[in-house]
């Protein structure tokens, strides 16, 4: 089963790249663009039927390493076949 | 003394660690692989700079998760000494050693340069204790995510607690920069629960010779040395 994780700096967390993005955006014309948040996303393949089974383990992975709670929000779903 | 440097694939920082603790205590410290379980008794582990894993995920995310992290983790139960320096202090945030987190530099520039820290009043630890309080170190860093954020409770609880141990400092009122990555109140280290674990962006083992601009980073580690021996 293909699961993708998605991660995103929290509310309030300094993103310059996003900052950067946005200010190269507003040059190329695109004035109405007033914020730009950067994220990453991981995909990950578990051989694992269950979706519950699943989405834990995706959820344990987050917690353990792939992503940094401090900082990072993340959003776990599985991708259809 | 008998000192430790721990070494990851993509570390490059431990040889210039070596020999700054070899020019201080006399003694080669040992070369701890990531891979090891098992490391000796030592009086100070140090966690040098690099990039660790290709800085890969997060900066020390994947170097946090090694299995050297297990015994450097029993060595600071048994009340250890551990000094992480640049990808160190990245490593030891990764591995929840230390609290918050060590975000992009605010202008996005990796910074490579000379920078002014000051001694902060905080708590007894064997690293600035023999230092006197608002003593400035010349000390460079070079890093690219070594912006130090913390959740407000967080930072609360380090300044209550007195583990914020340097901060960057201006020489004169009309410095602009002369916080390098934009941290939280200028933080460049801070301090474990215990005092026993540092954590700093700036390298002081690329300050131990005039040929390399100066010699605070010497001052700042035998003055460690000093200390914990005692």
């Amino acid at each position: 089963m293909k699961v993708v994780v998605n991660v995103s700096l929290k509310e309030g967390v300094l993103d310059p790249e996003g900052q950067a993005i946005k200010s190269s955006l507003n040059n190329l014309g695109f004035e109405h663009c007033s914020d730009v948040r950067t994220g990453k996303q991981i995909i990950l393949n578990l051989d694992k039927n269950s979706k519950t089974e699943v989405l834990k383990q995706a959820k344990k992975m987050c917690e353990e390493l792939l992503v940094n709670t401090v900082i990072e929000n993340y959003e776990i779903n599985i991708l259809k076949d | 003394m008998r000192s430790g440097v721990v070494i990851f694939p993509g570390s490059n920082c431990d040889r210039d660690m070596i020999v700054a603790l070899r020019k201080i205590t006399g003694k080669t410290p040992i070369k701890i692989w990531h891979k090891e379980y098992d490391i000796p008794n030592l009086d100070l582990i140090v966690i040098p700079g690099g990039f660790t894993f290709g800085d890969y995920l997060r900066c020390g995310a994947l170097a946090a998760r090694s299995p050297v992290i297990t015994s450097i983790k029993n060595h600071i139960s048994r009340g250890g000494t551990v000094l992480g320096v640049c990808n160190g202090f990245q490593i030891l945030i990764e591995a929840k050693i230390l609290p918050g987190s060590l975000i992009r530099n605010k202008k996005l520039l990796f910074t490579c340069r000379e920078t002014t820290l000051e001694v902060q009043n905080c708590m007894k630890n064997p690293f600035l204790s023999g230092l006197k309080i608002g003593e400035c170190l010349k000390i460079p860093v070079a890093h690219n995510e070594g912006n130090y954020f913390a959740p407000e409770d967080s930072l609360k609880q380090l300044k209550e607690e007195g583990r914020i141990a340097l901060k960057y400092i201006k020489q004169n009122d009309n410095e602009k920069n002369y916080n390098p990555n934009g941290s939280t109140e200028d933080i460049a280290g801070i301090l474990s629960n215990n005092g026993k674990v540092l954590g700093m962006m700036p390298h002081p083992e690329r300050a131990i010779n005039y040929l390399q601009g100066g010699t605070d980073g010497l001052k700042f580690l035998t003055n460690c040395v000093e200390q914990i021996i005692g």
